[in-house]
């Protein structure tokens, strides 16, 4: 960042008087923002926080209880439900499952489709990189309904030839929904985190490939000794992107699960977040729903902390 | 002999001398690669292609299909009838129609939220750049944070915080959300570190000019393409929202189009036809724009990722 040159004042009151037009103008331009942030950002994460602490009663007692609802301190009870709850795990072991796979599936495919756009085999990339981009400009919500869609043996082209598992339609079934779900997000993506490793790729300064050539380095070595140790960076941003939009995973089990009714509603932490808040599964309420948003950020923050740790380690 | 080779003529310096010219736009011809291997990429390019183009193709040819033309004829090419227009009037009737509404509302919601949301994110981005302010380095962390923030996570909560202000149900439940914008932040503070002279602002503010003329009649200008850019994201963050419309929205009148058509595909048996045109047309406005403002994104969508 650079700074007006504030240090080469020798008269203290100048000094001041700049530093102080500096702070106010520099305020003035950050504070709608920073207003808009704290009511986006900082104000839901107290008042869960707030919630998660707090449970709707009925002031009477009792099973259907009698009075006014009133809410009652609880303490660390709704994580305690939370943290037993064996739905919640197996909802985070499906996102894990699903982010082990299907992460390293895209960020593979995307190096290797820059990485050709971007060699010399390749000669109109544009094409390419429109034709690669474009679901992106679908909105996900969108793709998992075709792709939904794709995936009904009586409307898919393809669905009818792939057998029926456990009386429901092959991609819409137990085993394989999950794999279903992390071909519409790649389907969705992969075309994105191509982006970010073109612009890394073209970030490389070109004297380097000169160097390596007149060294007699095949288009293979430069290709696997420049290139892709230079785009190291855009690969960490690429997998911390991705881990916290698996992290998240609603959409597509949301919609999926409108076409294969079998599925719970707590498949995912995110839909069983929505589906406690609305009350469409028991314990519900706002404190629970709470816990669990709460929950799911901590262990998505210490997975992205871990991946982040390793990745460093494994740099040095 | 040599002059028959496939690579074309030999051609002749001034000096007499014999040499095989490269060809326009292609590396020199000792390091291109073979024909072969290019046509091994090309084909292995075209097979990728299909996989994310035949889906979209599809949804054209299925959108314009009857019931029974969906269940029967060939996926990639239109059925018996072009049923266009019935299945307009079975989406109208489904939606009571307010199909058309919940596209406009999309843009209305879209648009809004990205140039408000593109004029804080420069501004604040600037801010950072540019002035040495107390908390600015805080700020900066807020702002990588707030980057890294699964932001589903925090819809939970603000519904109840909406709730409890009462704006849930209203169109600021969706605005407001969508304006806060840290990547947008982050890459105007990249952008106007890079490209906004500091000696350019001393010379304005030496000739008089006030910071805010400063910021909207020079520093604007400079940010331009930066500002393109966060503008589209913002905009295809917005129209891709599901969760947040689906969690405020309960009104049909304020619906956006991706609530609408889920609603619509959540019914027992609704006509798969007529949810296909809605979800082509849908995507249209989104797709002509990616197409319309393709220079810029493909310039600078994945500029700041770089920097970081």
């Amino acid at each position: 960042m650079s700074s007006p040159s504030v240090s080469a004042e020798p008269k203290r009151r100048k000094w001041s008087r700049q530093a102080r037009h500096q702070a106010i103008s520099g305020w003035a331009f950050a504070l709608p923002f920073f207003l808009a942030f704290c009511l986006v950002f900082v104000a839901p994460i107290l008042s869960a926080i707030r919630s998660s602490v707090f449970t709707m009663k009925a002031s009477g007692g009792g099973l259907f209880g009698g009075g006014e609802m009133e809410e009652v301190f609880v303490g660390l009870e709704n994580f305690q439900t939370v943290a037993t709850n064996g739905a919640f795990w197996s909802g985070i072991g499906r996102v894990f499952l699903f982010g082990i796979v299907q992460i390293p599936i895209m960020i593979g495919v995307a190096l290797l489709l820059a990485l050709l756009i971007d060699s010399f085999l390749v000669r109109r990339p544009g094409i390419w990189r429109l034709s690669y981009f474009l679901p992106y400009a679908i909105p996900g919500l969108v793709a998992a309904i075709v792709w939904g869609y794709l995936y009904i043996p009586e409307v898919s082209p393809f669905a009818d030839m792939l057998p029926e598992i456990q009386g429901s339609p092959f991609f819409l079934s137990p085993p394989i929904v999950l794999w279903s779900m992390a071909n519409m997000t790649t389907w969705t993506f992969t075309g994105y985190n191509m982006l970010i490793f073109l612009a890394a790729l073209q970030a490389i300064p070109g004297d380097l490939y000169e160097a390596a050539r007149i060294d007699g380095a095949s288009g293979w070595k430069i290709t696997t000794q420049i290139k892709i140790p230079m785009v190291g960076s855009a690969a960490l941003l690429a997998v911390l992107l991705s881990i916290i939009g698996t992290v998240q995973l609603f959409n597509e089990p949301t919609v999926v699960s409108t076409l294969a009714t079998w599925m719970p509603k707590d498949y995912t932490p995110m839909m069983m977040a929505y589906n406690t808040m609305m009350g469409l599964l028991t314990p519900s309420g706002a404190g629970m729903a709470s816990a669990i948003s709460i929950l799911m950020a901590l262990i998505a923050g210490s997975l992205a902390v871990l991946y982040f740790l390793a990745q460093r380690r494994l740099q040095k | 002999m040599a002059t028959k080779t496939a690579h074309g003529k030999l051609a002749t310096t001034p000096d007499g001398l014999r040499y095989r010219p490269s060809h326009e736009g292609l590396p020199p011809r000792s390091i291109a690669p073979s024909k072969l291997a290019r046509t091994l990429t090309l084909v292995l390019l075209a097979f990728i292609a299909l996989y994310f183009l035949l889906p979209i193709v599809w949804v054209v040819f299925a959108s314009s299909k009857t019931k029974g033309d969906l269940l029967s004829s060939f996926g990639f090419w239109f059925g018996n009838d072009i049923a266009w227009g019935a299945n307009w009037d079975s989406l109208m009737a489904w939606t009571q129609n307010l199909f058309p509404r919940w596209v406009l509302n999309s843009i209305f919601y879209s648009t809004v939220a990205a140039t408000v949301g593109t004029l804080l994110s420069v501004a604040a981005g600037y801010a950072m750049a540019k002035f040495q302010f107390p908390g600015r380095n805080a700020m900066l962390g807020i702002v990588m944070t707030g980057l890294l923030m699964p932001v589903a996570l925090l819809t939970v909560p603000m519904y109840l915080l909406f709730s409890q202000l009462g704006i849930t149900n209203t169109i600021w439940a969706i605005l407001i959300p969508c304006i806060v914008s840290p990547f947008g932040v982050f890459l105007g503070n990249v952008y106007a570190a890079s490209s906004v002279p500091t000696e350019l602002l001393e010379a304005a503010r030496i000739d008089g000019a006030g910071e805010a003329r400063i910021f909207f009649t020079m520093v604007l200008r400079l940010l331009a393409p930066a500002m393109v850019t966060i503008f589209l994201f913002i905009f295809v963050a917005t129209w891709n929202n599901f969760l947040l419309p689906l969690m405020m929205i309960s009104s049909a009148e304020l619906k956006p189009v991706t609530l609408g058509l889920y609603g619509m595909m959540s019914y027992f048996d609704p006509n798969r036809g007529a949810v296909m045109l809605g979800a082509l047309l849908g995507v249209l406005p989104l797709i002509a724009l990616f197409l319309f403002l393709q220079r810029f994104w493909q310039a600078g969508l994945a500029a700041g990722s770089v920097k970081g």
